[in-house]
């Protein structure tokens, strides 16, 4: 396959990550803004996923509605997505009809109207989005969790923010939270597919060349504490199934103790795909976690997450209970295991193995241009895309007794959260 | 645009590039090769489903698809799971009601020992008393967190609504006692009965040769024979509504209802399929989920998700409008989306509208090809539906020839705002 790269800065500060791929006639644009829930405090939680919601209402160029059929009507792919550090608008085209995608980006990239009536009913989709969440066990108990890991770094609350907030946000808080974030010096234009990186430079430059830079932004958080304690949690709802998450801190994507998070993810729950996007997995039934607690008919489900964030997250493990079990079992058991990893040093052939786990999901992420353009990009939000180019490289350099130490360090009780979700009627 | 355009002349799956072995024993695949990324998506079925599930074992071909990787002749449920885990492949089956599919992802430098694998399972399995119960009881939990979950819940009631006294009222998945009824014996006696080679499709995409993939396969699985693999039954036609039929599941404690409603479809061979298609896009899927979508969401504020679905396969489909509302907010929405139907089956769509849909569905095509998995879908719905390997290449003209006349005519025979299926699940 014949690919080449590029990247490189607008004098307004953008950045721009270009990649050459000839394999299908499509292109596939993605702008990345530095912002997310990461980016907001009590009172205006979930604004930056309800400012995603106000990109697709329109401006003077193209009113609510216009792109989307635009887009739309040439069999486009587009969407968004908010998560902790960042912000993503994508569109896959046609090649030779992308230039649609580049011209609106720009243009609501300072733009947009956020109209006062456009807000009001959008509020109520932000609402009814939230309530839909809730109907999930697992969102509830989340939810709880986060609030419980984190005291006071934004990480605390969800995405979608918290339903009193969601209810007297303002449309000026909206448009000032847009402004203060939506600007070129922020952002990471990243796009992939077929085109010639000359030809693309400069059409980037005549769309984005001439928007106004901004004022310099980057956002402080305060690192969390470490915890001296286990913490726990418990939330209760009508659903008769229970569950358990048990959430550590993590360290972040940047830290080079993350890789060696990432095998013990590999090694405990299987491992994680790191593309937020979808493009593949592996089963876990040979984790340890699975054969002690599924097989042991514990629980009847076991999964992890380990997500690349740009301050220190959570790894988490989701456990559903079995109907003759307790939660209370369930950590017993997880702690049983956790035990062999804090005491005994993993092998190579463990090693090994999560390796080439990590080399088969990242073959299956370069699959198609749109999760290629989307790893261009992403990457920035916490690391850079040298991190995702050497991923591997830094997997192969792990050794055991680094994995004991991190196991140690991440995986201690006192790191960690424990939260369950509990039937109605089994609270006391 | 450059040098590349020369790359994409062949780009289409057609004739030309896929290739197409029917093996002795009756199994059919199709190859196509793929060397831009080093990885294969290989997806197949075989002609089993809960349509042979007894009324009182609903379940069992869910149970029995999902038990034939938890022990065969060879290898232990551990030893299957590591031979897969350990090359970061994946690998599973799935039973539907006509069909039990498989579908892997692998690196190309796998093949053989996915194939052996996938080979093994479904010639050999031996559902081990052990791993039987453990699966059935994870069965028990997912159907008791169906149980709690609107959106199934709803999509429940509407089947049992539309396809009322026909199979496919039935969930592939059953219910908690007839699952409860299943034991062990009896996946391995309908697994005896409707396991075998006979209308079996395999499709391989990907980095790889397609001489040696046929080679590949015919050696895992030429010689498979079954004497004793039942026919597929005759499906038959479903009833339309005479009036319309509500009906309601309370899940208390929950913050938002689920909405289905609708009516039934036609199957693949109907005439009226590519109509009905582009039709339904303008109706629930076009952009921000079409006029459903406009009225609801955008003009109303009322839903984070209101869109319309079509489900057309063998036998009678279904024509859902689907929303997750407020409860408060639930009556207005059933009427805007009554008003809609109403709207929809009184006059023809608009130029616009109808030249927007008909150039969605054009431009769709290069991205829905673009990954291995996608064509070997495609590949798997040409197979199924005797659509011919070139039918990518008739596809525009297909899709051009629909008129706003043909679709209004063609969704008056389905949708009927007086005789509408309306199933509501929520608090």
């Amino acid at each position: 396959m014949t690919t080449s790269t590029y990247f490189y800065t607008l004098d307004n500060g953008l950045t721009v990550h270009l990649k050459e791929i000839y394999t299908a006639p499509i292109i596939s644009t993605w702008v990345w803004y530095h912002v997310g829930s990461r980016n907001e405090y009590p009172g205006i939680t979930g604004i930056s996923h309800w400012v995603e919601h106000m990109q697709f209402k329109g401006t003077d160029k193209f009113p609510a509605g216009a792109l989307d059929r635009e887009i739309s009507r040439v069999g486009g792919l587009w969407n968004a997505m908010t998560y902790l550090d960042w912000t993503t608008y994508y569109d896959t085209l046609p090649a030779h009809l992308f230039e649609i995608g580049l011209a609106s980006e720009a243009d609501r990239m300072v733009n947009s109207l956020f109209d006062p009536k456009e807000v009001d009913l959008e509020r109520n989709v932000v609402i009814s989005e939230r309530e839909g969440n809730e109907n999930q066990p697992l969102f509830l108990l989340g939810e709880a969790i986060q609030a419980e890991a984190f005291t006071h770094h934004p990480y605390r609350h969800e995405v979608i923010g918290l339903m009193e907030d969601l209810q007297t946000i303002t449309r000026d808080d909206l448009f000032n939270h847009y402004r203060q974030y939506y600007q070129p010096g922020n952002t990471v234009l990243a796009i992939a597919g077929d085109f010639e990186i000359k030809t693309m430079m400069d059409k980037i430059d005549f769309y984005y060349g001439s928007l106004p830079k901004g004022k310099s932004n980057s956002y402080q958080t305060n690192p969390e504490p470490w915890s001296e304690a286990e913490k726990q949690v418990t939330v209760s709802g009508p659903d008769p199934t229970s569950y358990v998450q048990i959430a550590y801190h993590a360290p972040k994507a940047s830290d080079p103790d993350f890789f060696l998070l990432s095998v013990l993810d590999s090694v405990l729950t299987g491992p994680s795909s790191l593309n937020m996007f979808g493009s593949g997995s592996t089963s876990n039934k040979t984790s340890r976690l699975y054969r002690a607690l599924v097989e042991g008919e514990i629980s009847v489900s076991c999964v992890g997450s380990l997500q690349a964030t740009l301050d220190p997250y959570l790894y988490s493990i989701y456990l559903t209970v079995h109907p003759e079990h307790t939660p209370e079992d369930v950590l017993q058991a997880v702690d049983q295991e956790l035990d062999r990893v804090l005491n005994t040093p993993i092998s190579q052939a463990e090693i090994d193995r999560a390796i080439k786990q990590a080399r088969a999901l990242f073959a299956y992420s370069s699959e198609n241009i749109t999760n290629q353009a989307f790893w261009l990009g992403y990457t920035e939000m916490f690391a850079s895309y040298d991190w995702f180019e050497h991923y591997v490289d830094h997997l192969c350099q792990v050794t055991p007794e680094q994995l004991l130490a991190a196991a140690r360090k991440y995986l201690a009780p006192q790191n960690r959260v424990v939260g369950f979700y509990l039937p109605e009627e089994s609270q006391q | 645009m450059n040098a590349s355009i020369l790359h994409h002349l062949d780009a289409l799956p057609s004739a030309k590039n896929i290739t197409r072995v029917v093996t002795a024993n009756g199994i059919t695949v199709l190859i196509r090769q793929n060397f831009n990324s080093p990885t294969l998506s290989i997806k197949g079925y075989v002609m089993s489903g809960s349509i042979f599930d007894p009324d009182d074992k609903l379940g069992l071909s869910y149970l029995t698809a999902s038990g034939l990787m938890t022990g065969t002749t060879q290898r232990d449920f551990q030893s299957i799971y590591n031979e897969i885990e350990s090359i970061g492949a994946s690998m599973g089956f799935s039973s539907g009601t006509l069909t039990t599919s498989f579908s892997a992802h692998c690196l190309s430098e796998d093949l053989a020992s996915i194939l052996q694998l996938m080979a093994d399972s479904l010639r050999n399995p031996v559902f081990p008393k052990k791993e039987f119960n453990r699966q059935k009881n994870q069965m028990l939990t997912a159907l008791k967190i169906r149980s709690q979950d609107t959106s199934e819940m709803a999509a429940l009631l509407f089947d049992e609504i539309i396809y009322a006294g026909h199979p496919y009222q039935r969930p592939d998945e059953g219910y908690e006692e007839t699952i409860q009824a299943i034991k062990r014996e009896d996946l391995a006696e309908f697994y005896q009965s409707h396991y075998g080679p006979r209308g079996m499709v395999i499709v391989i995409v990907g980095a790889v040769d397609p001489t040696a993939a046929v080679d590949a396969i015919k050696q895992a699985l030429g010689d498979w024979e079954n004497p004793h693999q039942a026919f597929m039954p005759e499906i038959p036609p479903a009833t339309a509504l005479l009036e319309t039929i509500r009906k309601n599941h309370s899940i208390p404690g929950k913050s938002q209802v689920d909405l289905v409603m609708g009516g039934l479809a036609p199957d693949r061979y109907s005439p009226d399929y590519q109509t009905l298609r582009v039709g339904n896009n303008i109706l629930g899927e076009f952009g921000m989920m079409g006029r459903i979508g406009q009225r609801v969401r955008e003009e109303s504020g009322l839903a984070y998700y209101a869109y319309s679905s079509l489900s057309i396969s063998l036998g009678p489909g279904a024509w859902e409008l689907i929303a997750g509302v407020n409860p408060k907010n639930l009556e207005q929405c059933i009427d805007l989306m009554t008003d809609e139907v109403r709207k929809f089956v009184s006059e023809p769509v608009t130029e616009d509208e109808l030249a927007d849909s008909k150039s969605y569905f054009l431009g769709r095509m290069p991205l829905l090809l673009e990954s291995n998995s996608g064509v070997a879908i495609s590949l798997l719905n040409i197979e199924h539906f005797n659509l011919g390997l070139d039918y990518f290449l008739h596809y525009p003209e297909l899709v051009q020839a629909v008129t706003a006349e043909e679709i209004l005519q063609a969704s008056r025979k389905y949708l009927d705002p007086d005789r509408l299926a309306i199933a509501v699940s929520g608090p």
